[in-house]
């Protein structure tokens, strides 16, 4: 890829930073709850990644055109009730015209509300970027996790109930491997492809970057980016995944400690 | 060479060794599950070898091809050889063998490997794949009365039809004598009491196992059962439940794992207790008949916590682990 189409915040290089670099599931590790829960089918994945994308997309180009509107203050309450309507919105057009999907994501529609991704997107994208990049940027995100969950339902439905996408793929004598459809199925489907997809970067990087890039500040798992908590000590200076040092204009300030405390309670 | 010998042997600690190694106990244990499943071999017939062999090598060849892709063997030690054995125990002897096999895959490379491997998984190898499999394939599992138990060369009467726990569940009379020759239906290596408890004794004579964990764990589930079991102390109930299911091949042969059971001797005493109890309450208030993998897995889990309220008082130290003032 040329590098003028990877600049930062170019629509493409989002699509990309969502996708892969910074993968909501794989990467991050946002959203578990859904993750976990609905991947009992590919096609349930696939119905709760779309449904995020949109609500995704939707609140990163609200959030992001209010931005210069929203007081600091109250600016997560703001982002709730905008992804809240957004949701609402989503859920009663699924009900509406796709009501087997509706029925079988059941209370997770509703618990999008509360997606870390989604939220965690508002504060540490859309609400200091512009429309145009945060939309693709949602985008990117919801596309991200809508692959992965696909990824983890196709390979627990083949394992767990022998069929992909609903076509049965074995003959009568195969038996399923059950626990793959239940809950432990669940973790080890997520930890099998993360662990996957961390060797398949690992080889792409190679080893250079790898001892030549500065490391995370310490304590960071993710980058300033991906991590959104506000208020830390380096939060004056980001840095993104691969450890490099960028400088930005929001710093932490005294009342973003309230942020740290929000979004831990979200993910419950 | 005279001289050689004459000088003495300079080395840094530790000065005091043992002879025994990993592979030695681990050679020790297989020899002492050998009664066991050579009792099963010939109560269930040609099958269970087939059962043994496959879990066995797909236990082997699991680790050394994991071993291969982190360029260091470990299959000489022979824990995976106990691991593969340990789980054909547990197997009903009708099982198809893919299953087997995956189950033995399962122990060694999630439970096992994948957390460091040997010393360094968190629960037994060989009950996570029963579980894996008790989870994955619950008909299976629990069918003892296939064609194969017939075909065992032999024909019993007793070893097709429901296992004696679960008829003592159902509240039928069971044979106390047969279940603790081993003429009963059940899994390849734990019907025969008799077998089992030569093997434990070999182990307990060879100080590879002790008392502590067995002896608790049998202990506190007589008494939850005398209790709870609705029959009172009753002795013909007790050894009844004490003979039936997994529970000697548990108590002897996975509750002592030296990885996955305490290191204190006060948390042993404790973990053989929560096992008793768990294993009690799984066999009386849970739905089914059984339940002692459940329990030493349950037990394997809270073993970071009995350590950590156990930790003996170090020489030198009031309780609490703060020296003495001078």
């Amino acid at each position: 890829m040329s590098e003028k189409l990877l600049q930062k915040d170019r629509p493409a290089e989002r699509l990309y930073n969502g996708l892969v670099r910074e993968n909501p599931t794989f990467v991050l590790m946002l959203g578990m709850c859904p993750t976990l829960a609905v991947t009992t089918s590919a096609v349930n994945g696939l119905g709760m990644g779309l449904t995020t994308t949109a609500v995704l997309m939707l609140s990163n180009l609200m959030i992001s055109c209010l931005r210069r509107v929203i007081p600091e203050r109250v600016r997560i309450p703001a982002f709730i009730v905008i992804i809240a309507s957004f949701v609402t919105m989503v859920e009663l057009l699924l009900e509406a015209y796709i009501p087997s999907l509706d029925k079988s994501l059941g209370m997770y529609i509703p618990l999008i509300v509360v997606n870390c991704i989604i939220l965690g997107r508002a504060e540490s994208y859309a609400y200091s970027h512009p429309p145009v990049a945060s939309f693709f940027d949602g985008l990117g995100m919801g596309l991200g996790f809508a692959f992965a969950l696909t990824c983890i339902g196709a390979v627990r439905e083949v394992l767990g109930a022998g069929s992909l996408f609903g076509c049965e793929l074995f003959p009568e004598s195969f038996t399923p491997i059950s626990i793959f459809g239940l809950a432990p199925g669940a973790f080890f489907v997520l930890a099998g492809l993360t662990a996957l997809q961390n060797v398949l970067r690992g080889r792409g990087r190679g080893e250079k970057a790898s001892s030549d890039a500065p490391s995370l500040p310490e304590g960071c798992v993710q980058s300033c980016e991906a991590c959104g908590i506000a208020g830390c000590p380096g939060h004056g200076t980001f840095y993104d995944v691969d450890g490099k040092k960028q400088t930005t204009g929001r710093g932490g300030t005294e009342d973003e400690e309230l942020t740290i405390i929000e979004l831990g309670e979200e993910d419950k | 060479m005279n001289e050689r010998k004459n000088m003495l042997h300079v080395s840094s600690n530790p000065h005091i060794r043992s002879a025994s190694s990993t592979s030695g106990i681990m050679m020790a244990v297989v020899l002492s599950l050998l009664p066991a499943a050579g009792y099963g071999i010939y109560h269930f017939g040609p099958r269970a070898i087939a059962v043994i062999g496959v879990t066995v090598a797909a236990a082997v060849i699991t680790e050394w091809l994991f071993g291969l892709c982190r360029k260091k063997t470990t299959i000489t030690d022979l824990s995976a050889v106990v691991t593969g054995l340990l789980l054909a125990l547990n197997l009903p002897v009708g099982l198809p063998l893919w299953m087997a096999g995956l189950g033995a895959v399962f122990a060694i490379l999630v439970a096992k490997m994948l957390f460091g491997g040997l010393g360094q998984n968190f629960m037994n190898p060989a009950l996570a794949g029963r579980c894996f499999l008790l989870i994955s394939f619950p008909k299976q599992m629990a069918d003892f009365t296939t064609e194969a138990v017939r075909l065992g060369g032999l024909s019993w009467d007793a070893c097709t039809g429901a296992t004696p726990l679960a008829a003592l569940k159902a509240g039928e009379s069971v044979n106390v004598m047969d279940m603790i020759v081993g003429r009963t239906g059940g899994t390849i290596g734990e019907t025969s009491v008799i077998a089992l408890a030569a093997g434990a004794c070999f182990l307990l004579l060879l100080g590879i196992i002790d008392l502590k964990v067995p002896g608790s764990y049998l202990i506190s589930f007589i008494i939850f059962t005398g209790i709870f079991g609705g029959r009172g102390f009753d002795p013909v109930y007790l050894a009844a439940q004490l003979s039936g299911g997994g529970l000697m091949l548990g108590a002897f042969f996975m509750a002592t794992d030296y990885v996955t059971r305490p290191v204190t001797p006060k948390g042993q005493y404790l973990f053989g207790i929560f096992l008793g109890i768990m294993t009690g309450i799984f066999r009386i208030f849970g739905p089914g008949a059984e339940g002692v993998s459940y329990a030493i897995i349950l037990g394997n889990l809270l073993v970071p916590l009995i350590e950590k309220v156990t930790v003996p008082t170090a020489f030198g130290c009031r309780k609490g682990g703060k020296p003495y003032e001078k």
